[in-house]
């Protein structure tokens, strides 16, 4: 029982995760959203903060939100919370505690012939992340200004697919007022969550590895953070298991702390010799795997 | 970069982290994401 719940631990973690983190039930039966205290602090994943469940709020929403903001250049609240939490877990909180990269996870698992663990042209895809951060996420909210000096939050409007599946559409359907007011911009949202979606269940991902601006933050502190991987060479036979066990094709046993990996830790599990392991808190914590070898 | 040098740079940047998100609460930017977080934001469900 106890192995068997340690198989889909993650599963209940990002369950518990989300239904935490989006516990106002009163949006989702009123059609509105929270609209208490608690929403001045960011939560660590990819939430919009006009989900109707919302408790906090998104650090990429509220990084925009303060650039846009009349005289502002910098969020020092924003940036700092990104390198704490980055400090500490690295993309942990990919794999983690992001309610979007859940659905994405849960989508992988219907079956479809022919899965890919990379789209066609990942070589340069892998690297969009990096440009919608720098271009969506920060120049033009600070840049592209209104008629009073303030900035629009681009990612969110453009392309954040997070919003709009746990904020637009359930908002939408509770709201009539807001289904009068539907146009390009939402079709065009919709549209590109449903491909965003489709390729989810083909590939492994794809939103994180290759639009998620929160995931290229977290992705820096990677080889830094107190919690990463660690790989002993003593123990490995480099047999290649655990770069068949990565959703993402990585080399864990190469570049244990790549940018891209969100430490779901199937490769710790695959590792016949337990060559790979977590560096914890502190000190080195080896992991067990989970058939007790 | 050795074990201990990646210690020591995750607990600097932590610890700067910790330093600007102070700054920041004090600058009032936690206001401004409240009040951008507690009302619908257009822009964020494709109405904007």
């Amino acid at each position: 029982m106890v192995k068997r719940l340690g198989k889909h631990i993650r599963l209940i973690v990002q369950l518990c995760w989300t239904a935490l983190t989006n516990g106002y039930a009163m949006g989702f039966l009123k059609g509105g959203i929270y609209k208490g205290e608690l929403k001045k602090i960011c939560v660590p994943g990819l939430n919009c903060y006009s989900c109707p469940g919302a408790l906090g709020a998104c650090p990429i929403g509220s990084l925009q939100a303060v650039l846009g903001e009349q005289g502002k250049w910098f969020s020092f609240y924003i940036v700092g919370f990104l390198m704490l939490v980055g400090a500490f877990f690295g993309r942990f909180i990919c794999g983690w505690l992001c309610p979007f990269g859940l659905v994405q996870d849960l989508l992988h698992k219907i079956p479809f012939p022919k899965k890919r663990k990379r789209l066609p042209g990942d070589r340069y895809l892998k690297y969009l992340r990096y440009l919608v951060l720098a271009v969506l996420v920060v120049i033009l909210p600070l840049t592209v200004l209104d008629i009073v000096g303030q900035g629009s939050p681009w990612y969110c409007k453009y392309i954040c697919p997070s919003g709009t599946l746990f904020a637009g559409i359930p908002l939408v359907l509770m709201n009539e007022g807001l289904q009068s007011s539907l146009g390009w911009l939402f079709n065009w949202k919709v549209g590109l969550l449903v491909v965003i979606l489709l390729l989810s269940v083909w590939s492994y991902r794809p939103f994180c590895r290759y639009l998620c601006p929160l995931g290229a933050i977290y992705g820096l502190f990677n080889p830094i953070a107190f919690y990463r991987y660690e790989v002993d060479k003593d123990k490995c036979v480099s047999c290649g298991a655990c770069t068949r066990a990565c959703g993402f094709a990585l080399r864990p046993d190469v570049e244990p702390n790549s940018t891209e990996c969100i430490r779901c830790g199937d490769c710790i599990r695959a590792c016949p010799t337990q060559a790979l392991h977590r560096r914890g808190f502190g000190k080195e914590r080896k992991v067990e795997r989970e058939d007790g070898a | 970069m050795s074990r201990r040098a990646r210690d020591i740079t995750a607990a600097l940047t932590a610890a700067a982290g910790a330093a600007l998100l102070l700054l920041g609460l004090h600058m009032g930017e936690a206001e401004i994401v409240l009040r951008k977080a507690v009302n619908i934001c257009l822009e964020c469900i494709g109405l904007g």
